[in-house]
């Protein structure tokens, strides 16, 4: 079993901080670093739906908005969101959505904007966790936090927690995965790249597990904010 | 006003479910007859219609010279858009894609680009210079549910169906000629999507059955057995068991479908 580029083992995770509110005029917010990711997440609801024809009559509608600052990527993004900035929001908002108790809060709107402001792969995961603590830390009724953390392959080794480097290896696939971590249930999931069906058997496992050491980081983030004053 | 209806309609669609029956009375796991027309249009360098039931989508290939990316200057690359137009359903309106269509054809592009079907490096015309950008649009003409597996198979069938077209001396291509050269394809993925309403779990779901989903998952295999993309959509969850069922059922499905190519 090789080290990898980074010193981490096949099963590690990279050094996770959370912060539960930082963004003072938010309901509720959140920064995480995880690696050298660092994004940002705030909460505003529930509110009224607008414009009002999306409103839901039988549930809150979760707006969920990932972006990456111009200057989070190598060579600078274009502002305008992208495809890709489009299908992560549309896939992350709905892994939200199963946490959260929507049916509560008819006709109103849950807005999470995420803003990554420096990136290394993975920051998908980052702000779906950062944004879970946020949801939370605006008093948010729900489930369970989502805790995520993409798993993989990369230079023939099944690893968690992939970084840039391994992302862009030869054989890298790259699977985010996103869980309730008390029933497990998976909220995202996707995939890109060749694998077996046997390595997936293995990877959702691993997923599962580094999932729930993420939720420790998300809880005890939140314990920082509201337990921190018991003397 | 259309969400209050389509969870009346969702009860029904599950009470039956229940009972093991779907609305057109297929197997949980069957699809809908595939109906598969090639070159539907000869200003195409590929095309093909698909029929999945009443879902009905076109896709097109257009070859054009570009410059390769600085980081693979020895590989030509795909492009895949699509576009759910207003004539297709109610729901679907003009103007630019949004989050739907854009979902549809990412997935499509992934399952196909990560599964190495295309040789990138076959697309190369002259390294760092210029390479072929294979350009795959998609047109969702009539929605009837699972427009993902119609759009993939109707992907494919294109690519299949593609011939370079003829490059001038001058970079560019020679209005409306065509040579002999195919598309090689190495793989066939095929996209396989599963819609779960309450427990169940539902290949090639129709419209109804479509809106009444809480969950949807979509996994693309290949013919030597390996997975290349998966996408998890929806409000609602899957668990770890539920995943692999679709995965052998995708396997299971894909080597029919393939078979319709």
């Amino acid at each position: 079993m090789t080290k990898r580029t980074d010193g981490r083992g096949i099963h590690d995770l990279r050094p996770i901080k959370i912060v539960a509110g930082v963004i003072p005029r938010a309901d509720g917010s959140a920064y995480i670093e995880w690696g050298q990711n660092k994004v940002y997440a705030a909460v505003y609801g529930p509110k009224e739906c607008l414009p009002r024809h999306i409103a839901n009559p039988y549930k809150a509608v979760i707006t969920y908005n990932y972006r990456m600052a111009t200057f989070s990527v190598p060579d600078r993004k274009n502002p305008k969101p992208g495809r890709r900035e489009i299908e992560i929001s549309k896939v992350s908002g709905e892994a939200l959505e199963r946490a959260i108790f929507v049916e509560k809060f008819p006709n109103t709107e849950i807005e999470v904007n995420v803003e990554v402001i420096d990136s290394n792969a993975g920051t998908r995961v980052a702000a779906l966790a950062a944004a879970a603590v946020a949801l939370a830390d605006a008093g948010i009724p729900m489930r369970d936090l989502v805790s995520a953390v993409g798993v993989g392959k990369a230079n023939g080794q099944l690893i968690v927690d992939l970084n840039k480097e391994e992302e862009d290896a030869d054989d890298a696939v790259d699977i985010p995965i996103a869980i309730l971590p008390n029933s497990e249930e998976i909220l995202l999931l996707q995939m890109d790249g060749l694998l077996k069906k046997e390595e997936w058997e293995q990877l959702v496992e691993l997923g599962i597990n580094a999932a729930k050491n993420v939720y420790e980081i998300q809880k005890q983030a939140l314990k920082n904010k509201y337990c921190a004053k018991e003397e | 006003m259309q969400e209050m209806i389509w969870s009346l309609i969702k009860d029904k669609t599950l009470a039956e479910l229940k009972q093991g029956i779907r609305e057109d009375g297929r197997k949980f796991d069957q699809y809908r007859d595939v109906k598969i027309d090639y070159e539907f249009t000869k200003n195409a360098d590929g095309s093909a219609s698909v029929r999945l039931g009443n879902t009905f989508v076109l896709a097109g290939v257009k070859l054009q010279p570009g410059e390769p990316y600085p980081d693979q200057p020895d590989q030509g690359t795909i492009s895949v858009g699509a576009e759910l137009l207003a004539m297709a359903s109610p729901s679907f309106e003009t103007g630019p894609p949004k989050e739907d269509a854009i979902e549809l054809s990412r997935v499509v592009d992934r399952g196909i680009r990560e599964s190495d079907a295309i040789d990138f490096k076959s697309l190369c015309i002259r390294e760092k210079e210029l390479v072929w950008i294979t350009f795959l649009d998609l047109y969702i003409m009539n929605d009837d549910g699972n427009l993902f597996d119609a759009a993939a198979i109707a992907a494919l069938a294109a690519l299949k169906n593609t011939k370079f077209p003829k490059l001038g001396d001058d970079d560019k291509v020679v209005s409306g000629e065509r040579t002999s050269k195919r598309l090689e394809l190495n793989r066939l993925p095929m996209l396989n999507t599963f819609t779960k309403i309450s427990d169940i779990l539902l290949a090639d779901a129709s419209l109804k059955e479509t809106k009444a989903a809480d969950a949807r998952f979509s996994v693309c295999t290949t013919e030597d057995g390996y997975l290349s993309a998966f996408q998890k959509g929806g409000s609602g969850y899957f668990t770890k068991a539920e995943v692999s069922k679709c995965i052998d059922l995708a396997y299971i499905n894909s080597d029919k479908l393939r078979k319709l190519l």
